[in-house]
């Protein structure tokens, strides 16, 4: 188990796959990184050694916006949007879709569980 | 779809002319416009715009941070009375 990132602690899968599961890298950013480290991307996390870990920890630090950073970027985009009070800011605001879809029906991830009329707590 | 790059930014420009005149006299005035498809540029910032959204026109004050977007973002077009709330519903049925 290596750390790299902060927090992110891949196991014993492919390095491409486990770069992955760093909150900011997908598939294509691990490809790239493994291209600029010149490391195998087939290879296991355990068996890097100490040197390619190093130059992985180094090309993320600097050139990729990954977790606390890039999850603040994302919120603070969203906080723009909702003081500027545009159109998008409201939807987000009131917790419904976005980006214009149907809200009649479905709509469920951005609405949350059914809210059904009798449907209370019991007492 | 995005719009193309080589075109660059709709602006409206009767409102731009407008404002850019306004910008050169130096005095602040409330614009009523149409135009809600135009983006807004740079030279909006701090005038009051009366945005029209169909049915009346709506006062917003251009900030910094609204460069880029288009003013019918500010004037919602559709009234939304929101959902009777679930607590007044189940009191009804008790």
């Amino acid at each position: 188990m290596a750390r790299i990132a902060g927090v992110d602690i891949p196991n014993d899968k492919r390095l491409v796959i486990s770069l992955t599961y760093i909150y900011g890298i997908g598939p294509t950013s691990a490809v790239q990184i493994c291209e600029k480290t010149g490391v195998d991307p087939s290879r296991r996390v355990k068996d890097l050694n100490e040197e390619e870990s190093i130059k992985i920890r180094n090309i993320i630090e600097n050139d990729y916006k990954v977790e606390g950073a890039l999850r603040g970027e994302v919120s603070y985009n969203i906080k723009r949007l909702m003081d500027i009070g545009c159109y998008r800011g409201q939807r987000h605001k009131r917790g419904l879709p976005v980006r214009g879809q149907r809200t009649s029906t479905n709509a469920r991830t951005r609405k949350g569980p059914r809210a059904r009329p009798g449907a209370g707590k019991k007492k | 779809m995005t719009r193309s790059l080589k075109k660059g930014p709709f602006i409206d420009e009767k409102l731009l002319n407008k404002i850019t005149a306004m910008n050169r006299s130096g005095d602040r005035r409330v614009i009523k416009t149409w135009a809600r498809r135009s983006t807004i540029s740079p030279e909006f910032i701090g005038h009051t715009i009366a945005i029209h959204n169909g049915n009346k026109f709506i006062p917003i004050y251009i900030n910094e941070n609204m460069v880029g977007h288009k003013l019918g973002e500010f004037a919602l077009s559709r009234t939304y009375r929101g959902h009777t709330s679930r607590v007044g519903k189940e009191k009804g049925k008790r």
